[in-house]
Formats: structure tokens, sequence, C-alpha cells
């Protein structure tokens, strides 16, 4: 076994564990004595402490002593029938990894054909199928809702699928790329570039590209700033690039959160989010699977036709939704991130 | 001049502190269970999240109300079964100050969230080098006055007083090896492990399965030996099964570490050794429980109207039921479905709350009477209140751990056609509020005695007076 380096280590715990069950086993057997007979009273020992304390010298009961003796028994049978003593694997050759291994090929047979019987139709007709909804669903309460919640409409940091804003886009395509793959969001901290007088600026330039409540002096000379520092980004309009995850600034849907405080905080610190890979852990079939139910909870958009001229793309999907536009805006790079 | 009388001071001190730890690590655990159904109970406040507050309970219990606890009896038992005053006193009473310096620091560095987050070994390095400096101190005082007793034997109750020492010695030691990463350019008041991986999670469950052995059931067996034949008036029923089970039991403890890392990175053989050993400590553990039971042989009555002789049985039979679920549980296929539920949180209360505290009231409330020179505690009404108020409390809180740890443990494995799991992790937290609240106030309950009992402990005192010189009465050196 690859857990020794030599054999001497297997030999010392092998050696120590049968000499301490064997003694243990002898010592049992050194403290049998002759059981009282019927109506004899124990020798009471020749010691006494503190004024009354004495001691009996009752025999061991034997329903205990036979308790123990089972126990041993137990132990020295499990250890020929399982691996314990050292490197030897016990004679029905079990192992954790084999057991893990069992069960997963007994799983594999088993549920493969379930999921796999989705694999040949296109996202937008599982999405409509009841049943792949279901499986989505079950797959999804496990593996995503510890970070977008039961109800996907995420949390701080954590984005919203069941609405119609999309940091790297909502067709079918670039939500199966960002499942499978995973997605690295990552905003720069800009607070030591910016000062704290800067930050204040862009932030409530920021605040005015959605309407909210700011500081219209702050916003006028943030917008210099902005147009130098994250433009390259979120855009001269501010719409965003679903290329690189980043959100559009002018709709009202914050991934961590809206307030002036948080906007400064995200400018100051920067922001890092991550969206973990899932292929490899789940396979084609299920990612599919969950691809349609993300794709289906009514976020979900047509995969946008391939413009010639991003900036006019915008209207593609209700011009009334300016959320939606920044997603298919990228649709030029996002399905290259495949 | 040899002494003549014991010295009751220490006694009195840690017994006092007993009772004040007690409150107040069960009243943090008493916020960490509501903060489980109320989790806006933290108010935001980082000092007041449920990671430092839950290390801040397991050690205000174990080692500032348990080791408090065995602080008292011990310096009180080992004097009156060796019949001399205390030996290196100034020692003793350094212990005494020292304990409560790190139950202090320990409280306040786990607010700040300074820790290992090594369970039940969470003090940082200069807390545990304090820790090794007072136990050793400890050491001194115990072997030093078991040397120079003027009885021929030692006594039961010190065998186990003597183990519990030598062992939480070593275990403290090796489980502490750490490195303050200052060494590496970072902070002084953080350090890692020096064992590197699977070694660490041993060597770390050694410790900690040792802590529940040594510290919680080894230490606490000398109590029983004492406590029981002492407020029974009666015998230890067998010699024999005293010298059989203390060998047996400090011999097997010892291996039963790794059955808290069942189908974990450690090794096979490493998992099944630490199975079949808890197996085997089955009759052991046991043969304590015997030895105090029988020891109430021609005494049984005295159970329907003593209340300190119901407080030792009960955690008798406390003690019985956790040793016997405990190695159960550490077979695999068992382990499979109770790790990492709420089961284990049942398993450990029916343990510490059930045996290490009730065994500890039973033992104060013998004690603290003898401490101040009164007959008996100022009402024993208010005992038996207490006793009933505590036992209740800890069936509810283990009766709705159990049902919570098996149902939440067949919610996880429980899968649909497809493979999938039938519940999501929110789903079963949901299932757990209503068993969340019966431990709250299974919880309370426990915690209303304690309350109880200082109240009672309080009256007590202020009406005694502060015994300084109980006389050595002349060892009997054989039985007639």
């Amino acid at each position: 076994m690859q857990e020794f380096d030599t054999p001497f280590w297997s030999w010392y715990i092998i050696i120590l564990t049968v000499v301490s069950i064997a003694g243990t086993a002898l010592f049992l057997m050194s403290q049998r004595t002759r059981r009282l007979a019927p109506g004899e009273k124990a020798q009471e020992m020749e010691h006494r402490w503190d004024g009354d304390l004495v001691e009996l010298n009752n025999p061991l009961p034997s329903w205990w002593v036979n308790l123990f003796w089972i126990t041993l028994i137990f132990a020295a049978v499990y250890l020929v029938l399982y691996p314990g003593l050292g490197s030897f694997k016990g004679i029905l050759g079990w192992t954790s990894f084999g057991e893990h291994a069992r069960e997963m090929e007994n799983a594999k047979a088993k549920y493969d054909p379930v999921f796999n019987q989705f694999m040949g139709q296109p996202v937008e007709q599982v999405a409509a199928s009841g049943e792949a909804r279901e499986m989505g669903q079950r797959l999804f309460y496990t593996y995503c809702a510890q970070c977008h919640g039961t109800d996907a409409a995420g949390a701080t940091g954590f984005p919203n699928l069941t609405d119609k804003d999309w940091l790297y886009g909502g067709d079918a395509e670039s939500i199966k790329s960002s499942i499978a793959n995973g997605r690295m969001g990552v905003m720069p901290a800009l607070g030591a570039a910016l000062g704290e007088e800067g930050t204040k600026q862009v932030a409530n330039y920021v605040l005015s590209l959605s309407g909210a409540n700011h500081d219209a002096g702050l916003a006028t000379a943030g917008k210099a700033l902005y147009d130098t520092n994250c433009a390259a980004c979120h855009g001269a309009d501010a719409k965003g690039m679903a290329a690189m995850g980043a959100p559009n600034l002018t709709d009202k849907v914050w991934l961590y959160g809206g307030s002036e405080k948080a906007i400064v905080e995200t400018i100051n610190k920067g922001r890092n989010g991550v969206m973990p890979a899932q292929l490899q852990a789940l396979g084609e079939a299920k990612v599919h699977l969950l691809t349609a139910y993300v794709y289906g909870l009514g976020g979900g958009m047509a995969k946008p036709e391939a413009p010639a001229m991003p900036a006019e793309a915008a209207p593609v999907e209700g011009a009334a939704d300016a959320a939606g536009t920044s997603a298919a805006q990228a649709d030029a790079s996002a399905p290259a991130a495949q | 001049m040899e002494a003549t009388t014991y010295n009751y001071k220490i006694v009195r001190q840690f017994a006092i502190m007993t009772v004040i730890w007690g409150i107040v690590g069960m009243l943090v655990g008493v916020i960490i269970a509501a903060q489980l159904i109320w989790p806006a109970l933290n108010f935001e406040l980082p000092w007041l999240t449920y990671g430092r507050l839950r290390p801040l309970h397991t050690n205000a219990v174990i080692f500032g109300f348990g080791g408090t606890a065995m602080f008292t009896v011990i310096y009180y038992v080992v004097q009156r079964t060796c019949h001399v005053r205390l030996f290196a006193e100034k020692l003793a009473a350094f212990t005494f100050w020292g304990w409560q310096a790190i139950i202090v620091l320990a409280a306040v560095s786990f607010i700040l969230g300074i820790s290992t987050s090594k369970e039940y070994a969470e003090l940082e390095w200069p807390i545990d080098l304090l820790i090794a400096v007072v136990w050793v101190a400890f050491a001194i005082v115990f072997f030093g006055t078991v040397i120079k007793r003027k009885t021929p034997h030692i006594y039961v109750a010190n065998w186990f007083f003597g183990a519990y020492i030598l062992t939480i010695a070593i275990l403290h030691i090796v489980n502490s090896a750490e490195l303050p990463i200052a060494f590496f350019g970072g902070s002084w008041l953080k350090s890692y492990s020096v064992y590197p991986g699977v070694q660490d999670a041993m060597v770390q469950w050694w410790y900690g399965h040792n802590a529940v052995g040594f510290f919680l059931t080894t230490a606490f067996l000398g109590m029983m030996y004492y406590f029981i034949p002492k407020q029974a008036g009666r015998p230890i029923y067998s010699y024999r099964l005293s010298i059989v089970h203390f060998w047996a039991l400090n011999f097997t403890y010892m291996w039963a570490g790794p059955h808290h890392l069942q189908y974990s990175a450690l090794p096979d053989w490493a998992q099944s050794l630490g199975m079949v050993f808890s197996l085997i400590l089955l009759a052991p553990s046991w043969g304590g429980m015997m030895n105090g039971i029988m020891t109430l042989s021609g005494a049984w009555h005295k159970l329907r109207t003593d209340p300190i002789l119901k407080f030792l049985v009960t955690a008798l039979s406390f003690y019985g039921m956790s040793t016997f679920e405990g190695p159960m549980m550490s077979v695999k296929t068992v382990n499979a479905l109770s790790h990492f539920t709420e089961w284990t949180i049942g398993h450990v209360h029916s343990g510490a709350l059930g045996w290490v505290a009730m065994i500890s009231i039973g033992s104060l409330y013998y004690l603290i009477p003898r401490l101040f020179g009164r007959e008996e505690m100022y009402s024993m009404k208010l005992v038996t209140t207490h006793f009933w108020v505590a036992t209740i409390g800890v069936v509810l809180y283990i009766a709705a751990m159990w049902i919570a740890g098996v149902a939440q443990g067949l919610m996880w494995r429980a899968s649909n056609p497809d493979g999938t799991l039938q519940y999501g992790f929110a789903q079963v937290l949901n299932a757990m509020y209503p068993f969340y609240t019966i431990r709250l106030l299974g919880g309370l309950m426990f915690f209303s005695g304690m309350l109880i009992m200082a109240y009672n402990v309080w009256k007590t005192i202020s009406v005694g007076k502060a015994v300084n010189d109980a006389p050595i009465p002349a060892p009997a050196h054989a039985h007639a």
C-alpha cells in the first residue's frame, strides 16, 4: 500500500495492534475469579480511606466479561476481513476507494440514461419540458442555490438569474458557457488611482447614469475621470461589455449594491466575482439541463443575429429593457469564449 | 511542623468559580442555540457571530466549567483520601489564578476572532504555553500530595485523577505544536499546526477524542468514585472491576481518535483501527457505570429522597447511554449516516450535560456545605427542583437532536429517481427549526437550573462560615 514508505511501519502497526488486542484478552482472562456461591457475600478489601471509604471485591459481572469478549472477537474477525493491520488488505479486499468507485459506476449505469435523454435537444426545447425543468431545478438546488438562492434571485455579489440583465449574455450558448467553464468577473481597485475625491466624483457620475439621486457637481467632475478610467470596460455609454462581464451601469440592477457607499467601496477596493466551472464535476448532460433550467427562469433570450455593428445591436430583444441590451451587445465576443 | 488541617481555601475558590463558569458557558450555549433559530441575534457585530461564540461556548463549558470542577474535586479528594494537607500550596494557588487567567484570555481571544481553528484546541500559542505551565504545576501538586500520603494504598479516584493529569499533559503538548506566522512575516497572534494535512487531522482527533476520553470521562469517573460511595454510604462494589476497567479504559481510549475521520482522507487501515478499538471501549466504559450503580445496592431507597444521589446516579445513566452510543457511531455504516448531523451534537450533550455537568453538580452540592461549615445546602427543595429542571432539559435537548440528526442524515441521502438529491440544503435546514426550538428550550431549562444552583450556593455561603481548619483524621491502616 502506498501509505507506507517502508515495510517497517506496516509491521510496527501490525505488531502493536495484535499485541494490544491479545494483551487486553490475556489481561481479562487473568482477572477471572470464582463466582460467588448463592448467598455468599463479597470479601471486603483491607483498605479504608477518609473515614468510611471501603471497597468490596465482587468478581467481574459475567455479562460484562462476555460483552468485553464479544468486542475483542469482533475486532479480531474484522481485522482479518478488512484493512486495518498495516498494509494487510484484509481477505475481503474492501477499500473505501473501491466502494466509492463501485457506487459511482452503479449510479452512472442507472442515471446516465435519464440525463442523457435530453442531450440531443436544443436548450430552448429542453426548457419547455416539464420533466427536464424539474430535474434541472433539483440540480440547481444542489449545486447552485448556495449562492444564487433557491429562487435564483441571487444575493449581493451573486447575480439574479430571473431577470433579463445578464453580465455575460442570456442566450443559451452564453449561459451554458458560464455554467460549464465558469466566469471571473474582475473589477480592479481604483481607489489609489482616483484618490478619495475622485472616487466620490466617479461614484456620483455612476449614480447619475441610472437616474439615481446624486450630487450633480460631483457627477459632472466624475464624467472625465470615468472616461479615462472606466469606459474601457464599461463602455463610453456605460452599458457594459459582456465579453468581460462588465456590468451595465445605466440600469438599476446592482450586483454589489447601488448606494453611494457601496459604489465607492466597489471603486476603491475592486471586486472579484467568481462563478466556478461545473463541467468537470457535473458532466455535459447535467450542465445541459441546468442551462435549460436557468434559461427558462424568465431571462433567457434568443441568440442574437451576428451583427455587423455591435453598437447597433441594442434593439434585438425588446428595446424597452435596457438591461437586456447590454448582454446582447456582447454577442460578437461572448461565443468566442467557448 | 506537620500540618494538622486540610487546605479548603483552594477548594472553595475553585468550587465558586465552577458555578460561575458553568453559568457563563451555558449562557453562551443558549445564545448560539438561539442564533441558529434567529441569525439576527448576532446583531451584525463580528464579536457576537456564531463562529466566534461557538468555541467560546465549548471552551467555557469544557475547560472553564469542567476543568474548574475537576480542580475543585481533585484538590479536595486527594487531600482527604491521602490524609495529608496539599503538597506545594503556593503552586496550588498559582494553578487557581493561572487557570482563571486562561479562561478569561480564552473568552477575550475568541471574541476577537483569534483562533487556531482546531476543535477544542482553538486557543492560540501564548495561551497554550500558559496551559502547559499551569498543568505541570497541577501535576506537581497532585502527585506530590499522593507521594506524601499517610495511607498504604492509593484510593481508586486518585488513579483516575493521575491518568487524567498525565494524559492531558501529553495530548495538549503534542497537539498544540504550532508555529506563529510571525516567523514568516505575519502576525504574532496567528499560528499554524506543525503537522501537515491528514497527519494534522489525525493528531487533532487523537487529541480531540482523548479530550473527551480523559478530560470528560476519566477525570469525572474519579469524581464518581469518591462522591457516590460517600453519598450512598456504601462500599464500592468491586475493587477488581475498578482495576480492570481503569487499565482497559485508559489503554483503549488512546486508539479511538480515528473514528472522527471515517470516510475521510485518512488511510483505511487507520479508520478501521479507530472503529474496532472504539467498540472494544464499550465494556471498559460500562465498567465504571456498573461499579458506580452497583455501589448503590442496599441503598436504593435513598434515591427517592436524596436529590444529590439522584444527580449522581442520573449522571451515571447518561454516561452509560453516551458510552454505548459512541462506539455505535464509530461503526462506519452508522457513521456514514450520523457524521456532520445534529446527532453528534445530541451525543456530545448527553455526555456533557447528562454526565459531566450532572455529576459535577451533584458533587458540588455535597461539597459546598462541607466547605462552608453547614450541615447541608440552604434549600434541599431547590436542589430537587434543580435536578428535575436539569433532567427534563437534557432529555428535551438530546431527544430533539437525535430526531433532528437522523432526519437530517436521511434527508441528505434521499435521492430522486434521476439520482439527484431529494432535498436541497436549505430544505433540510428548514426541517431543523422545530428541533432547534426544542433544543433551545432544553438548554434554557438546564441553564435555569444553574441559576437556581447559584442562588442556593449564595444563600448557603452567606449563612455559613468558611471552614479553614478541617482536621486531618488519622488514617485507618487496616479494617477490622
